[in-house]
């Protein structure tokens, strides 16, 4: 193999790398917001007793869980103008990505709610606290507890994902690569540099996680 | 007036029926022992009382106030009666002092200083004064079961319901608890046990109640009652567990 | 010239999806091979062995398999190899699936209770009769609903390999999407292909899941 590899030639672009990554960081966090909010929705009507609120909200979750990421972004960029829905790709990708997210939370957040045992409601009830006492004082917290690693590992999967919406030209961190690899002709040095520019995003986020974990689920205080 | 009153009490799940008609009447200041097979419905007897579970048909009244009417104020009722678990279910997150504050402060709307004053000496009363700042996963099962009793003596309920608490205990911690059970049975406060624990049944408490196929089938005084069975159904009972 | 989206065109899509079923089948068994070696290397009482393992999954799962596959589209030529993009996305997905499958299978293995080899020694099983009789039949037994399950997960990251130009059912899509102008009814019939497939595997991983607790 006689390839030079030059990362070096790369470093001009720092401005567009920081560009990108800021706008990837934009793009995780309104997807993990929205995501959760229809994640909620979705998690209550999908235990909800009654049909015509369940059976919509399993559908949904069961689609989205069953197709491809990519072909729901088409489908919301290139697909809906056909029905006079046009969208920018910016709004295209925060729909898709937070459609997609909606799905993964509801089986997140329903899972952890089933997980906090019957009993402990039963205690706090026949210690007279209400319906409302009881779900905030004593289910949430554990509730919490067993929901926050799944989200924690799905935010750095789902953040791994909003690469795809470089293919529809938004302008986040991996669309970096092709433009890098357009103006210096050095592919592999782009990419590679780039998704590893992922790697560190993902360490940093998992030891951010996992401190506040530590901080909000394991440490006891003790007066 | 009898602290609690049940006329003829039918519970089902599904298609099963657990409590076939029971009747009965507790007055304030007995110690009754529900003694039975497993699936005999003494459990569901209990949970009924506390309104955990919700009656077919028939009547019950808890201290004044009827359980089974529309709209009772279940959280007043759960006040009057405290009930403490086979499974503990102390709340794992919260330290011991503070799964005896929750419902002071939540529910008697005590302040920090009252509700803490109150876990101390309930705490201190069931031998744990040295673990009011330990939690729940850091305590041997004897230990979790008796600041259960504690939480729910916090409340100073009018009755009290204890649901199999010994049976998920190791048997060398099962004494420990019958000591605290003793000690708040001394104190006069009315107790309802579903229990396995015989002797305990013939010497601390004042009467026993038979379950046997969804109904009361025997009840009378604690020693008599389980010294001469009158039914065949207790004896064969009484030879199985004792045996 | 501009035609209209017709059943010609979905029968053009499922013939399309055989590669993508092809390329899923090649990564799993590829995946699976790299994937076991992963399992035991992070096992093995060996600290130095285990690190690098754990470097390596942390590597592939910290970061995104689009970027995985364009450092092979664009490295693999680098060493003389093939410029095929079939070479480098059953490659990439094969590294992926592995670093994946390494760790439920690892997971699998320490799920079985320590108690058990002690139960087997306590038998006077030798170690690896220990191992072949009493602690991977029940790995095995854990480990399958969660295999089948990382298989949807698979399936649809396929779906990447459009975008270094493999030509599978998603790529296939964008094809017939430029000739025909009907985006909508193509990447619908798209997503109901997937949906198919992953639909099916996804039953399949829940029915195994509610066996394994049954035999229980």
């Amino acid at each position: 193999m006689n390839y030079n590899f030059k990362f070096g030639a790369l470093w001009r672009y720092q401005d567009e790398i920081v560009q990108g990554l800021l706008l990837t960081l934009q793009l995780s966090a309104v997807t993990m917001v929205c995501g959760l909010v229809i994640g909620l929705g979705v998690a209550l009507a999908a235990g909800s007793p009654r049909r015509m609120l369940s059976a919509p909200a399993r559908v949904y979750v069961e689609t989205i869980r069953n197709t491809p990421l990519l072909v729901q972004l088409f489908i919301v960029y290139f697909g809906l103008p056909s029905i006079g829905i046009k969208l920018d790709a910016l709004t295209a990708a925060l729909i898709a990505l937070s459609v997609n997210m909606g799905a993964y939370s509801a089986e997140i957040l329903r899972a952890g709610f089933e997980s906090v045992r019957r009993s402990q409601v039963e205690a706090a009830r026949s210690l007279g606290l209400t319906a409302g006492q009881a779900f905030r004082h004593v289910v949430l917290f554990q509730a919490m507890k067993a929901i926050y690693p799944a989200l924690a590992s799905q935010f750095v999967l789902m953040m791994l994902a909003t690469s795809v919406v470089s293919s529809i030209g938004v302008a986040e961190l991996f669309h970096q690569a092709s433009f890098i690899d357009s103006r210096t002709y050095r592919s592999f040095e782009a990419y590679a540099l780039i998704t590893l520019s992922y790697l560190a995003l993902t360490l940093v986020f998992r030891s951010l996680f996992s401190g506040v974990y530590w901080a909000v689920f394991v440490r006891r205080p003790r007066r | 007036m009898p602290l609690v009153e049940m006329r003829d009490v039918r519970k089902s799940f599904g298609s099963v029926e657990v409590l076939k008609g029971v009747s009965l009447s507790l007055e304030k200041g007995e110690i009754v022992a529900v003694i039975g097979r497993s699936g005999s419905g003494k459990s569901t007897l209990l949970r009924c009382i506390n309104a955990l579970e919700t009656v077919q048909s028939g009547k019950i009244v808890v201290d004044g106030i009827d359980v089974t009417a529309p709209g009772a104020d279940l959280n007043l009722l759960r006040q009057r009666a405290g009930m403490v678990f086979q499974s503990y279910n102390l709340f794992p997150h919260l330290s011991v002092e503070r799964n005896v504050t929750l419902a002071l402060k939540l529910v008697r709307r005590m302040d920090q200083a009252a509700a803490r004053r109150v876990a101390e000496q309930v705490v201190t009363k069931v031998g744990l004064a040295d673990k009011l700042q330990a939690y729940p996963d850091e305590l041997s099962g004897g230990q979790q079961q008796r600041v259960a009793i504690a939480r729910s003596l916090a409340m100073q309920p009018a009755l009290m319901l204890f649901d199999e608490i010994t049976s998920a205990l190791d048997p060398e911690l099962v004494g420990e608890v019958l000591r605290v059970l003793e000690e708040v049975a001394r104190e006069g406060m009315t107790m309802m046990l579903v229990t396995h624990e015989m002797n305990f049944a013939k010497n601390v408490a004042d009467r026993v109640i038979f379950m046997h196929e969804g109904r009361v089938h025997e009840d009378g005084p604690a020693r008599e009652t389980l010294a001469a069975p009158r039914t065949t159904e207790l004896g064969a009972f009484l030879s199985a567990v004792l045996h | 010239m501009i035609r209209e989206f017709s059943p010609a065109d979905v029968v053009y899509l499922i013939a399309a999806a055989r590669w993508t079923v092809l390329l899923a089948l090649t990564a799993m068994v590829g995946g699976g091979l790299l994937g076991l070696l992963v399992a035991v290397l992070r096992i093995i009482p060996l600290r130095p062995v285990n690190w690098l393992a754990i470097g390596y999954v942390n590597l592939i799962q910290g970061t995104p398999l689009l970027g995985q596959l364009f450092v092979f589209f664009f490295g693999l030529p680098l060493f003389g190899l093939s410029v095929e993009a079939w070479t480098a996305a059953a490659l990439s997905l094969s590294i992926y699936a592995s670093a994946f499958f390494g760790e439920i299978w690892r997971g699998s293995l320490q799920s079985v209770s320590p108690r058990q080899w002690e139960a087997g020694a306590a038998l006077g099983l030798t170690y690896p009769q220990r191992l072949f009789y009493v602690i991977l039949p029940q790995a095995v037994r854990i480990s399958v609903p969660p295999t089948v399950g990382f298989l949807v997960q698979l399936v649809k990251n396929t779906s990447l390999t459009a975008l270094i130009g493999f030509v599978e059912l998603t790529r296939a899509s964008q094809i017939i999407t430029g000739a025909t102008f009907a985006p909508l009814p193509v990447y619908l019939t798209a997503a109901v292909i997937y949906f198919a497939i992953c639909f099916s595997l996804s039953q399949l991983s829940r029915r195994l899941e509610r066996g394994l607790h049954a035999a229980r």
